[in-house]
């Protein structure tokens, strides 16, 4: 596969089971990828295809049963609890199809929230989170709680949150699921916005072409195994 | 991180004021009752000791009656003592510094229109040694006024507050009954006794003025004997013993009609008693702060299913478990400090109040404070620990699904 940049991403031969004898589910069986930074790969497959087990172990929130992933050449599968946790601190950005902010918390506080647990000064973690809303595109929204925005705010919000810590990666599940066509354009155009300014590799699951449309590469998942994997020459 | 982490607490435990007030509320409750009991049976406690020690330390009582019963009980049927046992004891008990026989009555005393019920005592000088007595103004008996009985008399401070007033007794006339006396001498006050009595409410004049004008007979009520410092009192009560069984000739294997109260006993009896029951009564008071744990252990159980998704944002964006577990073990911790620190505020203002009430001091002991508030700290680390560790091992993935 063509890359820009050295790779970021190496699965070999992966595969995820679940459960234990006959009710055994292989939710992975065999997935070889690999991304390079800078990328912006849309993963899309029907339901139970395996993606977001695939999308769960790139986010080191999920270890493989077989093969091997290497983030940076690091193998995660190796790594303990809380060296997955700090690969996720310093290097991943999550943005989720239900946003998943922090109920009752008002915006600015849910984006300082990753730099936070980096031990980062309250007066610097202020300043970073006012410069991620304003890549967002929302200035003058820092104290509004979620619940006093609209969806696709939230998710502009979620969004600032997975950039704030200025990650490698940015892990998109479903992000325009829960949006009307005109906020999921707004929202892809912020994505790729950030892919070609800030130079961050963004893998996104989605299950609309529309949206997948935007990335430049496209792999479609099918039982648990990779499909098809092409470059997409109409991105934008 | 330790102070975001206590922040982080604050503004969880302010987002469901009512719920963290309910809960904190268990353990207000059993903070409060120990405090409270604990001060006041620390209290009264000190009250019995101090009460008994100021009777007068090393102090025996010898009295009519058989051993067994209370100070004071079965007088009526046995023999009476007389002066000479008393200073039988004087002369023939070694370690003794000091004894005084005293024949007592309740009798009315009456200067101009004022009257008050008071007890009376016929005894020496030396009662006022025995009972450590101090002049606050006046003198003493002279040996010539209780060798001829003379109707002098010193008075306590209760006496002179109801009978004087504003002015000076000394010099001044009372009437005991009928009998006008001149008062001499007045005693520095002492306030109440181990069993609640006022000893300042005393009349005192020369035995002999006792026997011959009030009571008309040559009896001595009890005898009270201080034994030196360095004296052990169990000796010189055996000895008395053995003395007065021989004066009253009580055989061998006849029960004695007499009794010998050591003060000293009684007061180590009684203050082991009121801290044996204190304890019991602030281990009651523990077992509803375990309750409130419960609580709290409950609350923070339901905290952490409804923040699951919560927690898994955290676990997402970086949070090692560790840091996750300290963030509702802190929660929980504040929660029942919040509630210590109430409870110990409540149980004191409750202790004041009960003491006021029940006439016994009030002690503060920082002890008891700051080991209330310690213990409940630790139920807060106890019962917070298990909910904690629920929500650090949730799985991620599971926690950012959970509805």
């Amino acid at each position: 596969m063509p890359s820009t940049g050295p790779v970021l991403i190496k699965l070999q031969d992966l595969a995820r089971s679940y459960g234990q004898g006959s009710a055994t589910v292989n939710a992975l069986r065999g997935v070889s990828l690999d991304i390079a930074e800078g990328e912006f790969v849309a993963i899309m497959g029907p339901s139970g295809s395996g993606k977001s087990t695939c999308m769960n172990i790139m986010g080191c929130l999920d270890t493989p049963t077989g093969g091997h992933f290497y983030f940076r050449g690091l193998d995660v599968g190796a790594l303990s609890n809380d060296q997955r946790a700090l690969l996720r601190r310093h290097y991943i950005g999550f943005v989720f199809q239900g946003y998943n902010l922090l109920p009752r918390t008002s915006a600015i506080e849910n984006v300082e929230l990753p730099l936070i647990y980096r031990q980062m000064g309250a007066r610097e973690r202020r300043s970073l989170a006012l410069n991620a809303m304003r890549q967002v595109g929302l200035a003058g929204w820092e104290n509004h709680a979620p619940n006093e925005l609209s969806g696709g705010q939230q998710q502009r919000v979620a969004i600032a949150r997975a950039i704030v810590t200025a990650p490698a990666l940015l892990l998109a599940d479903e992000p325009t699921g829960n949006l009307d066509t005109a906020r999921s354009l707004e929202i892809m155009n912020l994505l790729i916005r950030l892919n070609r300014s800030e130079g961050i590799t963004i893998v996104m699951v989605t299950h609309e072409p529309d949206m997948a449309a935007f990335a430049r590469r496209i792999v479609r998942f099918k039982d648990g195994e990779i499909e098809t994997d092409q470059l997409n020459s109409k991105a934008a | 991180m330790f102070l975001e982490t206590i922040l982080l607490a604050f503004r969880a435990i302010r987002r469901n004021t009512l719920r963290s007030t309910l809960t904190a509320l268990g353990i207000i409750i059993g903070v409060a009752a120990v405090t409270a009991l604990v001060t006041i049976g620390n209290g009264t406690t000190q009250s019995v000791v101090s009460g008994v020690s100021r009777l007068g330390s090393n102090l025996l009582s010898v009295r009519p009656g058989e051993p067994g019963g209370a100070p004071g009980s079965a007088r009526s049927t046995a023999r009476p003592f007389n002066a000479a046992d008393a200073a039988a004891i004087a002369d023939q008990i070694g370690g003794v510094k000091a004894v005084a026989p005293i024949a007592s009555a309740k009798v009315t005393s009456v200067v101009g229109n004022e009257n008050w019920e008071t007890s009376v005592a016929g005894t020496l000088n030396t009662y006022f040694e025995a009972g450590q007595w101090t002049l606050a103004s006046g003198r003493l008996f002279t040996e010539g006024e209780l060798h001829a009985g003379n109707p002098v008399c010193v008075i306590g401070e209760t006496v002179r507050r109801h009978l004087f007033g504003k002015s000076d007794p000394i010099g001044q006339a009372l009437r005991l009954q009928r009998i006008p006396c001149t008062v001499i001498g007045l005693l520095a006050s002492k306030g109440a006794g181990a069993f609640g009595m006022d000893q300042d409410d005393i009349v005192i004049i020369p035995l002999r003025a006792f026997q011959r004008r009030i009571a008309g007979n040559i009896d001595v009520d009890f005898i009270n004997v201080a034994a030196r410092a360095d004296t052990a009192t169990a000796k010189v009560k055996r000895d008395i013993e053995n003395l007065l069984r021989e004066r009253r000739r009580i055989g061998t294997g006849q029960r004695d009609d007499f009794s010998v109260f050591d003060m000293t006993e009684i007061s180590s009896t009684l203050s082991n008693i009121t801290t044996v029951l204190t304890g019991l009564l602030s281990a009651v008071a523990a077992v509803s702060l375990l309750v409130g744990g419960i609580g709290i252990m409950n609350i923070m159980l339901v905290s952490v299913t409804e923040r699951t998704r919560e927690i898994g944002i955290r676990l997402a964006v970086g949070a090692l478990r560790r840091q996750v577990l300290a963030q509702f073990l802190v929660e929980a911790v504040v929660l029942s400090l919040f509630g210590g620190l109430i409870g110990v505020a409540i149980g004191l203002s409750l202790a004041a109040a009960m003491a006021g009430w029940l006439n016994v001091p009030f002690v503060f002991e920082p002890t008891v404070v700051v080991g209330s508030f310690m213990f409940s700290g630790l139920v807060g680390v106890l019962f917070g620990y298990f909910p904690a560790r629920r929500a650090a091992n949730l799985n991620p993935i599971d926690a950012l699904r959970h509805e």
